[in-house]
């Protein structure tokens, strides 16, 4: 069996007295889609944080590609092909999109390849990652400027930017409207198809079936369930932890 | 589809314009210039007022390389350049008290004009060293943290100071400034206008170089958001570092020729609020994203206060730079040049409304 792209294992995370996570374990193969579901304020977002090193795990160890993650800066991350989006989104304020995009294409991606990109071939490499998303008529454009949509487009783009081998779309998708929904479903599910593992956070039901292999649930910073989409929402547990009882 | 080919044919190509090298030779050209402007002129008190406005720039760019590009604004602005200031009072105290000794016969035997640049360098070097310590100590505290634990080490420096009797104590020192030099018209003090206009010429050009470069674009992230630029690979504590060192550098290279100027330097002139409050109200006045911005605004609040100081009263200096900062906080938070920005902008977004109007129809 080929080793998992990701492995998390018993990870906890406490905020005090609060428990935010317990011993949480998943893995990911690559190229996988999988949907991470739970409840507000179950934990999502702090697996993510620890995952890409925005927080610091108490216990447990993240394994990302053969390499071991704990204590390593979110940047290092960053550079062994772990990408991620924000759950509200976190543009560079003072730069065009397109200078948002040169960031990671200056450093992450440059790193990783072992050399410096030309202006030429930053100007390509963005050009094709904006007309991907659809925000290439709006390269010039303040962050300021741009509508929520388009916000989290070049959030994704940003991610992308760095030529991750895994993509975390934290809610990408909160606040849209139907069609905008189906607009980033559909961009994450080509960027799937280029190769891109994907981890989905997401509350809206009907994307995250209609994207996600296997589904996890987190409820109360506790793995409750881990299986096909299918099964998962029928099992008890996920139906008490949603709909109360 | 016309929008989309005109950005990738105009869209700016980020090291555009004018390179480092020919932008080092043409503001040397403008300086020699200005300089010889003055010479033209042959008045020396051109040089004093200059000479001040001019070590004001140097603060100013410095200031904005951490606090403009990286968002950290740096309250102990005074510090560093009190550092240099001592560093040169630390070396002509060795040179004249301790003139038996070895090292105090070798400095005694360098003569001013070739000491001032060694000084400068010297000062450099120790200021970034301490900026480099600083920013390990400090970097790791955000926003207003930092800027509070920058005060406190200019509090702690000047109390040092204050305490050292090798170089004055609280009392001050005396360091001769000669009076003659012979290869310029207007004697020492034209000597020191000239180093310190080559230093403007140097910190606008570091400030410009790595505005445009990898670090300029590093910087921009942290300023606007330090978790989604370490997310984006930005090794942000590096970065702040190189960030902190070079400021540091350039404001204790701005003070070694200080107490030549002065002629007799006490903790409370090199130690100035003045210092600190100017280095951040002239980049705010300016603008502090492009290295224009601090340029114009020492130039701009440097030159009013020389003005003032002569013509209405020397302490109403500070207050005036204070309204003028409340001023410019209110009504163009982003400076001369954000106002400049700003109208660009609209005025970009107005044609690109009336042309995308005129496909509809």
């Amino acid at each position: 069996m080929i080793a998992p792209l990701l492995q998390v294992a018993g990870v906890s995370k406490r905020f005090g007295g609060f428990t935010a996570l317990n011993d949480v374990s998943l893995e990911l193969a690559a190229g996988e889609r999988l949907g991470l579901i739970g409840p507000n304020g179950s934990g999502k977002s702090t697996l993510v944080n620890c995952m890409s090193g925005t927080l610091i795990n108490d216990t447990g160890s993240v394994r990302f590609d053969g390499h071991m993650l704990d204590g390593l800066s979110p940047h290092k991350r960053a550079y062994l092909g772990l990408a991620r989006s924000f759950q509200l989104p976190r543009p560079f304020g003072s730069l065009s999109v397109r200078d948002n995009m040169r960031i990671p294409l200056l450093y992450t991606a440059a790193v990783r390849g072992g050399r410096q990109r030309s202006e030429i071939e930053i100007r390509d490499r963005t050009d094709e990652l904006l007309r991907l998303v659809g925000l290439i008529d709006k390269a010039q454009a303040r962050p300021i400027d741009l509508t929520q949509v388009d916000m989290r487009k070049l959030e994704l783009a940003r991610a992308m930017a760095a030529d991750p081998k895994l993509l975390i779309a934290d809610e990408a998708m909160a606040g849209l409207s139907n069609a905008e929904v189906n607009d980033i479903l559909a961009l994450l599910l080509t960027l799937n198809a280029n190769g891109i593992s994907i981890i989905m956070i997401e509350h809206i039901m009907k994307a995250v079936m209609a994207f996600s292999q296997r589904l996890v649930v987190l409820v109360s910073g506790t793995k409750i369930a881990d299986g096909s989409p299918a099964e998962v929402i029928r099992n008890d547990d996920v139906v008490r932890a949603y709909l109360g009882q | 589809m016309t929008s989309a080919t005109q950005d990738s044919i105009v869209g700016r190509v980020g090291i555009d314009g004018v390179g480092t090298a020919p932008f080092f030779a043409i503001s040397l050209a403008a300086a020699a210039v200005f300089y010889g402007l003055l010479a033209f002129v042959g008045n020396e008190y051109l040089y004093f007022a200059g000479y001040v406005v001019l070590q004001f720039v140097v603060m100013a760019t410095a200031w904005n390389i951490l606090g403009g590009y990286c968002g950290y604004v740096n309250f102990g602005s005074a510090a560093f350049f009190a550092m240099g200031a001592y560093a040169t009072v630390c070396v002509y105290e060795i040179s004249t008290e301790l003139s038996k000794t070895f090292a105090g016969q070798i400095l005694a035997a360098i003569p001013p004009p070739v000491l001032v640049p060694l000084l400068i360098i010297f000062a450099g070097a120790i200021a970034g060293l301490v900026g480099l310590g600083m920013g390990y100590l400090t970097l790791r505290l955000r926003g207003v943290f930092f800027s509070i634990a920058t005060l406190a080490l200019s509090v702690v420096l000047q109390t040092l100071v204050i305490n050292w009797d090798f170089v004055g104590g609280a009392r001050g020192a005396y360091v001769i400034r000669p009076n003659e030099f012979p290869l310029l018209p207007g004697g020492f003090i034209a000597y020191l206008f000239v180093m310190m206009l080559l230093l403007v010429v140097v910190a606008l050009t570091v400030a410009r170089s790595i505005e445009r470069s990898r670090l300029g674009f590093g910087f921009a992230a942290i300023r606007d958001d330090e978790i989604a630029a370490e997310a984006a690979g930005v090794p942000t504590l590096r970065l702040k570092l190189v960030a902190t060192t070079i400021s540091g550098a350039l404001m204790g290279m701005a003070g070694a020729p200080f107490p030549y100027y002065i002629g007799y330097l006490q903790p409370s002139s090199a130690f100035g609020f003045e210092y600190a409050v100017n280095a951040i109200a002239m980049p705010m006045v300016g603008g502090t994203q492009s290295w224009f911005g601090p340029l114009i605004g020492a130039v701009l609040l440097g030159s009013f206060q020389q003005w003032a100081t002569v013509s209405i009263s020397s302490v109403l200096n500070l207050l005036i730079v204070g309204l003028v900062l409340i001023f410019f906080v209110i009504v163009a938070p982003n400076g001369i040049l954000g106002l400049f920005g700003d109208w660009r902008r609209r005025r970009r977004l107005a044609k690109q409304a009336r042309l995308s109007g005129g496909d509809k129809q």
